[in-house]
C-alpha cells in the first residue's frame, strides 16, 4: 500500500530553548513497487522522516496515511504497520542477539504472533532470499563475517513480509563486493517480490544505478524529487547542499563542454558508454 | 532520562568553576559533615546562609537546582511525613490511630532541611566540576593510596572513560530499542516478568556493543603509548592557587561559625 | 632503509578447542614482504578479510609476527624494549572514530599520547597546540568529541597521533564510518600532514577514490600481497582487481567497456579530466 506524507514535521525539544527542526512540512507519495533513493548529508533529517514512515517517531504535526488509513487515528496497530513498512537501519548486524542465524531471523514473525510453521516457513524463505543456506542456520551470528551478518540482519526484517522495505545506507562499512552483493540482492527483491524500496544512501553511483526516483533531502526539507536525471540535472545546486552527482554526470558536462554531441543527462556507466559511442558515431 | 538535572555538569563562568577540584571536593565533604553537626534556628541559618552564597557565586541559576531535586521529592516527602507522625511527645492533634506532636514537627521540619541542603550541597559539586576535573582531584587527593597498592589512577581513569562513554551507550541504548520495535519487539506491554524477557533483545546486543568498543578503545590507548600511571606527565596538573585558599579559608571560617553556634547556643 | 620493512611477515590467528588443543588455524598474513620510504603515502586495498588490518596492525607492535620480522624505524617490533619508542614512531588511527577518542575534551585527547610519553607539561601544551593547528581543529579544542562530526572526529584522532610526533601514520580504513563530507575532509588532513610535513602514510581503505592519489598502491588478498605499483599500474589492471573483489573508479571502468567496444583508449585513465581529454583526442 501506499504511504502518503502530508505536512509532517518533526521538532526536537518542543517548547524549550533548544527547539530545532529535523523535518518541515513534508509532503510525500510513496506508491507501491517504487525503487526511491533517500539522499542528503548527515544531519539533513532523512534518518528521522525513515522512522516516521514505519511509526517509530511520531511527527509533531501533520499527517501520514498507510494507504487509506491514518496512523496517528485512535486504535491504529502500531505494530503491523511495523511488519508492514519493514526497516533496515544502519549498522543492523548490531541488532543480531540469538544464539543461532535461524534464531534471530524468527523474532520478527514471532512477535507477530503466527504459529510455528509460518516462522519457520518465512525465516527459511528470507535467508535464501539474502543468499544464506542451511549450512548457516545453525551458525552463531557473531562467528560470521561482516556482510554475512547483515544478510542475517536483513533477513530478520524480510521475515516479516513488508510491503515496504527501507534500507538505511545498507552498504556502510562494507567492501566494494559486498557493497554490491546487497544491492544487487535488494534489487532483485524489488523487482521478484513487487516491493517498495526506499535506500538511503551517501553514493551517488549507486543510486543512479538502481533507483526509479530519488528524493533529496536538506535541513529537514525534501528540496527535490523526481527522476534520476530530473535530480541529477540539478547538480549544481546539490553541490551548493553538501551533496554531488554522480562522476558520469560531470564528466558528459565537460565532454558537452569540448563540443561533443552527448546526453548529458547519463547518469550510469552503461548509459555514458551508449552516449559516448554513438557521439563519436560508432 | 534526559530531565533529569541532578548530577549533570552546567556549564558557565564562575569563580566556583575555576577552583581546584580537590577545594570543591574538601568543602563539600566539610558542608555534609557540618549538616549532621548544625544545632538550632541558627546552626540551619548560617548553613543556609553559606550554601546560599555557594549558589550566587557558582551562577548556576536556581531553578535549575530546584529542579535537581525533582527526583529526591518522594524520599523528601515519605520522610518528612514518617518524622510527623511517629515521634512521640507533646501531643498538638490527634486522628484516627495517628498523633501529630510538637517534637515531631520540628525534627520533620529539620530533618526535611538537612536533606535538600545536603542534595543541593553535594550536587553543587557536579554542577560545577566536570567530571575529568573530578577524576582528577580524587586521583590527586586519594594518591597516597598508590602508596598501599590501591590502584587509584587505574580506577579514576576509567571513571573517566565510563563518563565519556555514557551518552555514546545512551544514544545505542536507543537505536538498538529502536531497531528491535522495528521487528516488531515490544518493550512495553506484559507482567514484569515478561517485560523482563523482552529485554533480552535489547541487553545482549548492547552488551556486545560495549565489549567491542572496549576492545578497540584498549587498543587505541595501547597504540598511543598508555601503559597505565607510571611515567606518566599530566597535561593539566593541578596546582592551588589564590582562590583556592581563599575558599579553603571562607569554609573554615564557616565551619567555626557552626562550631561556634553549637557550643554557645 | 625505508621505515617500515618486513621480511616474510607471517601472523596466524590460532583458535584453541575446550581442551586447548589447536583447533583451526588461520593464516591471516602470509609471507609479506614491503618496503615503505620516508615520506611515501602508500595505500593499502583488499577486501575485508584479506589481512590488510592485520598487516596493519604489526606495524605498531599491536601484535607481532608469527614467523619473519617487521622493522619500524631501526627497531624489529620483537625487541620488547623498543615497544614505545616504535608505538611513538608509527601511529595509529582506528576506523571508528568513537571508540578510539579517549578523553571529554577533544584537547585532553590530543594530549594523552604525550602524557603517556612523559612529555612535561610545558611541552604537551606546544604539541597540542600544533597537532590541532595541522588538523585544522583548533576552533573545537574546548569542545565535547560527542559534539563533532564523523570527519571531525577522525581528525582529533589524527591530531592526538600527531601530537606523539611520528614519523609514519597507518590508518586502518579511517574513513569507512563517515558520509562523503567526512571522508574527503579526512584524506585532504592526510594528505596535508604528507606533503607539508613529510609524515609518512599508509592508508588502509576500501574506497578506490581515495588511492588514486597514493604514492604507491599495495593490493592484498588471502594475506598476500598481489599488486603493487603506482595507482595508474594497478588499476589499469580492472579484470585482476575484479577477481580481487574490489573495484575500479569509475573513469577507469568506463575507459576499460569502451576500450572493449573498440576505442583506442590508453590503459591509465583515473580522473574526469583525463577521460576528457583521451576522448578529445579520438574526434
Amino acid at each position: 500500500m501506499s504511504i502518503t506524507l502530508k505536512n509532517v514535521s518533526y521538532c526536537y525539544n518542543q517548547g524549550t530553548a533548544m527547539e530545532a527542526h529535523a523535518l518541515k512540512n513534508v509532503n510525500l507519495e510513496i506508491p507501491d513497487g517504487q525503487f526511491i533513493g533517500l539522499i542528503g548529508h548527515t544531519g539533513s533529517g532523512k534518518s528521522t522522516l525513515i522512522q516516521h514512515l514505519n511509526g517509530l517517531v511520531r511527527a509533531t504535526s501533520g499527517e501520514i496515511w498507510y494507504g487509506d488509513r491514518n496512523i496517528y487515528e485512535e486504535g491504529f496497530r502500531m505494530k503491523e504497520l511495523r511488519s508492514k513498512v519493514g526497516l533496515v537501519f544502519q549498522y543492523p548486524e548490531h541488532q543480531l542477539f540469538e544464539i543461532d542465524v535461524f534464531t534471530d531471523v524468527c523474532f520478527g514473525p514471532k512477535n507477530l504472533g503466527l504459529d510455528q510453521d509460518e516462522i519457520k516457513r518465512r525465516a527459511v524463505e528470507s535467508l535464501s532470499l539474502v543468499g544464506l543456506d542451511e549450512s548457516y542456520y545453525e551458525k552463531s551470528p557473531f562467528e560470521l563475517s561482516g556482510g554475512e551478518k547483515r544478510r542475517v540482519a536483513i533477513a530478520g526484517v524480510l521475515a516479516m513480509r513488508p510491503e515496504v522495505l527501507i534500507l538505511d545506507e545498507p552498504t556502510a562499512g562494507l567492501d566494494p563486493k559486498g557493497r554490491d552483493d546487497i544491492l544487487d540482492q535488494v534489487a532483485y527483491l524489488q523487482k521478484e517480490r513487487q516491493i517498495t524500496v526506499v535506500l538511503v544512501s551517501h553514493s551517488m553511483e549507486d543510486v543512479a544505478k538502481y533507483v526509479d526516483r530519488i528524493i533529496v533531502m536538506n535541513h529537514g526539507e525534501a528540496v527535490f524529487d523526481g527522476s534520476v536525471k530530473e535530480v541529477f540535472s540539478h547538480y549544481k545546486e546539490l553541490e551548493a547542499i553538501g551533496l554531488a552527482a554522480p562522476q558520469v554526470t560531470y564528466l558528459m558536462h565537460g565532454l558537452k563542454e569540448k563540443g561533443f554531441d552527448v546526453d548529458e543527462n547519463a547518469t550510469t556507466i552503461e548509459e555514458a558508454k551508449a552516449s559516448i559511442l554513438s557521439a563519436l558515431g560508432r | 532520562m534526559r530531565s533529569i538535572t541532578l548530577g549533570q555538569y552546567y556549564p558557565v563562568e564562575s569563580p566556583i568553576h575555576k577552583l581546584d577540584p580537590r577545594v570543591k571536593l574538601a568543602v563539600t565533604l566539610l558542608y555534609v559533615f557540618s549538616l549532621f553537626f548544625a544545632k538550632g534556628p541558627v546552626g540551619y541559618l548560617i548553613a543556609a546562609f553559606f550554601l546560599a552564597l555557594y549558589i550566587c557565586v557558582s551562577n548556576v541559576p536556581f531553578s535549575f537546582i530546584v529542579r535537581g531535586l525533582k527526583p529526591i521529592i518522594f524520599l523528601l516527602i515519605f520522610s518528612v511525613i514518617f518524622n510527623v507522625l511517629l515521634t512521640p511527645g507533646e501531643v498538638l492533634a490527634r486522628f484516627w490511630i495517628f498523633r501529630i506532636t510538637k517534637e515531631g514537627l520540628s525534627l520533620a521540619f529539620y530533618m526535611g532541611i538537612r536533606l535538600i541542603f545536603l542534595i543541593i550541597g553535594s550536587s553543587m559539586m557536579t554542577y560545577t566540576t566536570t567530571p575529568n576535573q573530578l577524576t582528577d582531584g580524587l586521583e590527586k587527593s586519594l594518591g597516597f593510596l598508590r602508596k598501599v597498592h590501591f590502584p587509584i589512577h587505574e580506577i579514576s581513569m576509567m571513571m573517566s572513560i565510563a563518563l565519556r562513554f555514557i551518552p555514546i551507550l545512551v544514544e545505542e541504548t536507543d537505536k538498538i530499542m529502536k531497531a528491535q520495535m522495528a521487528r516488531g519487539a515490544d518493550f512495553e506491554e506484559g507482567n514484569l516478568i515478561q517485560r523482563a524477557k523482552n529485554l533480552i533483545p535489547l541487553l545482549v546486543p548492547l552488551f556486545i556493543s560495549a565489549f567491542r568498543r572496549a576492545t578497540d578503545l584498549a587498543m587505541a590507548m595501547e597504540a598511543r603509548c598508555y601503559h597505565g600511571g607510571e611515567g606518566r606527565t599530566k597535561m593539566k596538573p593541578l596546582h592551588y592557587e589564590r582562590r583556592d585558599f581563599v575558599a579553603y579559608g571562607a569554609a573554615a571560617c564557616y565551619l567555626g561559625l557552626i562550631i561556634v553556634a553549637r557550643v554557645l547556643l | 632503509m625505508g621505515i617500515i620493512k618486513t621480511a616474510k611477515l607471517i601472523y596466524e590467528y590460532v583458535q584453541h578447542d575446550e581442551e586447548n588443543k589447536v583447533a583451526e588455524v588461520n593464516r591471516a598474513v602470509d609471507a609479506v614482504d614491503i618496503d615503505i620510504e620516508t615520506g611515501e603515502f602508500v595505500a593499502v586495498l583488499g577486501h575485508n578479510g584479506s589481512g590488510k588490518s592485520t598487516l596493519a596492525k604489526h606495524m605498531n607492535a599491536l601484535l607481532l609476527p608469527t614467523e619473519g620480522t617487521i622493522w619500524v624505524g631501526e627497531d624489529d617490533t620483537k625487541n620488547e624494549g623498543a615497544l614505545w619508542k616504535i608505538r611513538q614512531t608509527a601511529g595509529m588511527v582506528f576506523q571508528n572514530p568513537d571508540n578510539q577518542i579517549v578523553a571529554s575534551i577533544v584537547e585532553e585527547d590530543v594530549g594523552f599520547g604525550p602524557e603517556n610519553m612523559g612529555v612535561e607539561t610545558r611541552k604537551i601544551w606546544e604539541r597540542v597546540d600544533e597537532s590541532l593547528k595541522a588538523v585544522g581543529m583548533t576552533a573545537y579544542r574546548t569542545f565535547s568529541p560527542n559534539r563533532l562530526s564523523g570527519g571531525q572526529k577522525q581528525r582529533v584522532a589524527i591530531a592526538g597521533v600527531m601530537a606523539m610526533r611520528p614519523k609514519c601514520i597507518v590508518l586502518d580504513e579511517p574513513t569507512a564510518m563517515l558520509d562523503p563530507n567526512g571522508r574527503k575532509e579526512v584524506i585532504r588532513t592526510v594528505r596535508e600532514l604528507n606533503e607539508k610535513e613529510n609524515i609518512t602514510v599508509i592508508l588502509i581503505t576500501h574506497y578506490m577514490e581515495e588511492a588514486i592519489s597514493a604514492d604507491r598502491i599495495i593490493v592484498m588478498d588471502d594475506g598476500k600481497v598481489v599488486m603493487e605499483g603506482k595507482p595508474k599500474e594497478v588499476f589499469s589492471q580492472v579484470d585482476r582487481l575484479k577477481e580481487y573483489r574490489l573495484d575500479v573508479p569509475q573513469m577507469t571502468e568506463l575507459a576499460f567497456e569502451l576500450r572493449k567496444e573498440g576505442l583506442t583508449l590508453p590503459e591509465d585513465i583515473l580522473t574526469i579530466e583525463e577521460m576528457v581529454e583521451a576522448l578529445c583526442r579520438l574526434r
